[in-house]
């Protein structure tokens, strides 16, 4: 017997036309950055002082680039680099699983819920920072404290995500899995968790960014390597362009590991991103 | 493609009464209700939104259970949902992180059938349901009408004994509503599986059913049966049929009987209306 009803023609996706770069926009763009960088080498030349704030001291941008090419050839950089990576990976790593996994339960079971979330929630209103000097108490490792810091500051926003995304999923959702034959851990695994992951992909990059953060502010107070570490030691030392060096590489290593987390979901969710339509 | 014909299928519902809600809000809306449904045969229930035609539904899905009474599949009272008793909604619950093609085949990897069988048989089942050829699509891209035609091919994959739907064209435009009726029709002359079809529809009632059970609301309870026994295969012509016409005066005749009663509160996805249209009309009267 042959189908029941004619097949609807098959979806026909035309081909995107080739992208033109926005000329206008990005000279625009450039033109606006352009102007800042100009008004700060200006204020630094003619040491602005203005009574609240002053530029007397600060470094130019011709300095700042000056420092930069001798910090890229300099062989403290990828001990400082890797030192500062490897905490937030391992503070992040832990965090991410931690919160996943207790998130995807208090989510779900009424008592995890009651169990566990008391305690999560006094500790949560407490900032990373203001665990630093006890956790030197707790650590016997610097390495260990500051390890600790970038963990509790990433913990939170990736947990409460989760629970979020795991409460929003739709009962209709459930109700059909379970009337298709779903039980049990299975539930989790084919519903729960993809239902929540894009809640949870917004959790890891918000938390990514507290890990960044909290590390800063620890190496500042603990530390012998590591990119936090090397901008106060800069302004310690009155190597002053170092500092904005510091600065804009912390800030370019907590964009780039946002972005990888945001391109990791991304590619892991094909589904959500045709939220929209493809077109 | 496996010739399945149901084996079982006969629904008993005795003395149903469901109570729903919580504390001094709790409310009976079935009080009861009591029916059998031979095996194949295609029921539908029929009745003003409100009525408790989709708690009798939720009742024999397995999600909600009897206050009072009992509901049985060929002996087996139903305790619990099960892929025996296949359930569409009429919002599509599609799982929007899967294509069509592992949508379908979902119930088989609950079963823990091999990945090939499973392609094979979803592929098998939406060239039933016209669909080949997207087997590689998400359901967010595709109309409302191929959405719910997903989802009727990832209840029939279980084989269930019966389907229970409801509402399931409700949210479609008429032409395609029309469409999917007779497309129904034409999969349950193959299947032959028991169907309880919910709607509020007086036409998609009488053109698709065997019997219709009119349902009266608050408490609900069935106040009229009526057998449409026109000649199958049915087309969309037997709509202007005068055999047809006037089953259906009687059908809105018996509706209408209860149109003295207050209207009953619809709950909407959406909430009460927002507060403020008042002052507007008021703002222009002036």
């Amino acid at each position: 017997m042959s189908a029941v009803l004619p097949a609807i023609a098959r979806p026909r996706r035309e081909p995107r036309p080739p992208r033109r770069l926005p000329l206008a926009r990005l000279s625009l763009q450039l033109l606006s950055l352009g102007a800042c960088l100009l008004l700060w080498q200006l204020a630094c030349a003619w040491r602005l002082h203005l009574g609240f704030i002053t530029f007397a001291n600060t470094p130019a941008p011709a300095e700042v680039l000056e420092a930069a090419i001798k910090l890229a050839q300099s062989p403290k950089l990828w001990p400082h680099l890797s030192s500062s990576l490897l905490r937030v990976g391992t503070g992040f790593g832990l965090a991410a699983i931690l919160g996943v996994t207790l998130g995807l339960l208090i989510g779900r079971i009424p008592l995890a819920n009651k169990l566990l979330l008391p305690p999560l929630e006094v500790l949560r209103p407490i900032p990373a920072v203001a665990w630093i000097p006890l956790s030197i108490l707790m650590f016997p490792s610097s390495e260990g404290s500051m390890i600790y810091i970038t963990f509790v500051g990433a913990l939170f926003p990736i947990l409460l995500n989760t629970i979020h995304g795991v409460e929003a999923v739709d009962m209709r959702l459930i109700a059909s899995a379970r009337g298709l034959g779903t039980k049990g851990w299975r539930l989790f695994t084919e519903v729960i968790a993809p239902g929540a992951a894009p809640s949870i992909v917004t959790g890891l990059s918000i938390g990514m960014g507290t890990c960044w953060f909290c590390l800063v502010t620890a190496e500042m107070i603990a530390g012998q390597y590591g990119i936090g570490y090397y901008t106060w030691e800069s302004y310690t030392v009155q190597a002053y362009p170092n500092i904005v060096v510091g600065m804009l590489v912390i800030g370019a290593l907590g964009m780039g590991s946002s972005a990888l987390i945001n391109w990791a979901g991304a590619r892991l969710m094909p589904w959500h991103r045709t939220q929209g339509g493809r077109r | 493609m496996t010739e399945t014909t149901a084996e079982g299928g006969r629904i008993s519902v005795e003395h149903l009464s469901i109570e729903l809600g919580e504390g001094p809000s709790r409310f009976e809306v079935l009080r009861d209700l009591s029916v059998t449904i031979a095996p194949g045969e295609f029921v539908c229930l029929l009745g003003p939104s409100g009525c408790g035609k989709s708690t009798l539904l939720g009742a024999l899905a397995g999600h909600l259970s009897p206050s009072h009474g009992r509901v049985s599949l060929d002996g087996e009272a139903i305790t619990g949902p099960d892929p025996d008793r296949g359930l569409v909604f009429q919002q599509h619950t599609l799982f929007p992180w899967k294509t069509v093609v592992d949508n379908v085949g979902y119930g088989l990897k609950m079963k823990g059938v091999p990945r090939a069988e499973r392609e094979q048989r979803a592929h098998e089942l939406l060239q039933l349901v016209g669909l080949a050829g997207f087997e590689r699509c998400y359901p967010r891209e595709l109309s409302g009408g191929m959405q719910q035609r997903v989802e009727i091919a990832r209840v029939l994959i279980n084989h269930p004994r019966v389907l229970l739907m409801d509402e399931p064209f409700g949210a479609l435009d008429a032409l395609t509503r029309s469409r999917m009726q007779e497309m129904l029709l034409a999969l349950w002359t193959r299947m032959r599986t028991t169907v309880v079809f919910v709607t509020h529809d007086i036409d998609e009632a009488l053109f698709l059913a065997d019997r219709v059970l009119v349902i009266g609301p608050r408490p609900g309870r069935i106040v009229e049966e009526l057998r449409p026994g026109f000649d199958r295969p049915r087309s969309a012509a037997l709509l202007t049929d005068p055999a047809f016409v006037q089953l259906k005066r009687r059908c809105l005749a018996l509706l209408r009987e209860d149109g003295h009663a207050p209207p009953l509160e619809r709950l909407s996805p959406l909430g009460p209306p927002p507060p403020g249209d008042d002052k507007r009309k008021w703002r222009f009267a002036n």
